[in-house]
């Protein structure tokens, strides 16, 4: 067993998991962040992408344990109180989402995009966004909700 | 993913005297593709030594006609790196071209050279280029390391620390990624180094390995139609549900075209 102390969405949790737990079970099953969603289980979808210190990654790929004394943000770490972050504000604006389920994954994955390129074209934000798989979209919206974002974001939104 | 136990190295020299004393014990540094090879229970091994976060291999550095990149550094670090950028910009991009961006900011470059995954971008420029894989025990030239899929010149317990890269006049990287994956279904490296041109395909083949009838027809010069009707043997190619052999073939004469294309641009 290990005992892992992982800073979540601002706040220390420790818990003693098996070695071999994933992160995304760590934060669905241990801590009931079940926000971050596991699709494929096989790092493709990009449903429980989070951020580990500042970085977009797969979480369904990633063991608890390697996470052990990092900071991590999840969908949950997103909004202020009942305030949406920009990036959820955009997305619903956009209407970037049907189903919903890889909208958590699409956020995060976002929200790591428009750190890097705070300003993406169609061109970035495909490649940017190429972790991520939605089956109901077509994308098009989800685009424009980056773009939507990316305004928000610098401001610049009217 | 069968029952292990997690090791957290706190040095190289710690992560190498836990291997010599646990045969079957794994390095994990990225877990890119170990981790979804222990959850399809491919391998089982009794414990995972983590080197992933050791930031004495994460260093990148040009230094004497070099560039080197420590075992460690993410694909993200390299595409990023603005070291990278000035020395070599092809690795820079073919590290920008791996996977997805949560693949890069998790995977890193010794894990890709270690496994020599017949369709990895690395091997194609760690051989492209003629670099060196320093280990915890020695020094192994690119053509002694890579012995063909997914094996490599690595003993048992024997660990990456840097890859060394001999600075090339230029170079240049074009893959055709599979839509799917990431990964090349043809991945070709061209290299004009200082003793000559050197041309490393990936994607197409058992194992990375040179076009030397390429590098031959482009010693007269670095045009795209110099390609043009050189052999190239590909009675071993990959043949799979994503592409036949013959169309790998193909592919692999595309995408040297696009590398010298690249070449004979600007830069």
């Amino acid at each position: 067993m290990a005992k892992v102390t992982i800073k979540v969405n601002g706040k220390n949790h420790t818990k003693t998991v098996e070695d071999r737990t994933l992160l995304v079970n760590f934060l669905r099953d241990e801590l009931g962040l079940t926000g971050t969603h596991v699709g494929c289980d096989t790092s493709q979808c990009g449903c429980c992408t989070v951020h580990i210190n500042g970085r977009a990654v797969k979480s369904c790929t990633v063991l608890a344990a390697q996470v052990n004394g990092a900071n991590v943000v999840t969908i949950e770490g997103m909004a202020k109180g009942s305030k949406l972050h920009p990036i959820q504000q955009a997305f619903s604006e956009c209407h970037g989402l049907q189903c919903g389920f890889c909208t958590p994954g699409m956020i995060m994955a976002t929200a790591g995009l428009l750190k890097d390129n705070p300003n993406p074209t169609d061109e970035d934000i495909y490649k940017g966004l190429e972790g991520n798989l939605c089956r109901c979209t077509g994308y098009i919206n989800i685009v424009k909700a980056v773009k939507r974002s990316a305004k928000l974001l610098r401001g610049k939104a009217r | 993913m069968y029952a292990l136990n997690y090791v957290k190295a706190k040095s190289v020299k710690e992560a190498a005297e836990f291997l010599s004393k646990h045969s079957e014990a794994k390095l994990l540094a990225g877990g890119m593709t170990l981790l979804p090879t222990l959850k399809m229970r491919l391998a089982r091994p009794t414990h995972l030594v983590d080197i992933g976060a050791l930031a004495e291999l994460r260093k990148i550095e040009a230094k004497g006609g070099k560039l080197v990149i420590g075992a460690g550094a993410k694909h993200h670090d390299v595409a990023t790196s603005a070291v990278v950028k000035k020395a070599i910009p092809a690795l820079a991009g073919l590290a920008f071209a791996i996977g997805d961006p949560q693949v890069r900011n998790q995977g890193t470059i010794g894990g890709s050279v270690a496994n020599n995954d017949p369709a990895a971008d690395y091997p194609a420029a760690v051989l492209g280029l003629g670099a060196t894989v320093v280990t915890t025990k020695r020094e192994i030239a690119a053509e002694k390391f890579f012995q063909g899929l997914f094996t490599t010149a690595l003993d048992a317990g024997e660990i990456i620390v840097r890859v060394e890269f001999p600075l090339p006049k230029r170079a240049a990287y074009s893959k055709f990624h599979h839509p799917a994956s990431g990964y090349a279904m043809a991945g070709v490296f061209i290299a004009q180094a200082v003793d000559g041109v050197r041309v490393a395909v990936t994607g197409a083949g058992p194992g990375v390995f040179r076009w030397k009838q390429a590098e031959a027809a482009l010693a007269k010069g670095l045009k795209p139609d110099a390609i043009e009707g050189v052999k190239l043997d590909y009675r071993e190619f990959n043949n799979d549900i994503h592409a036949d052999r013959e169309y790998r073939a193909n592919l692999v004469r595309v995408m040297a075209k696009r590398a010298l294309a690249k070449l004979s641009g600007k830069k």
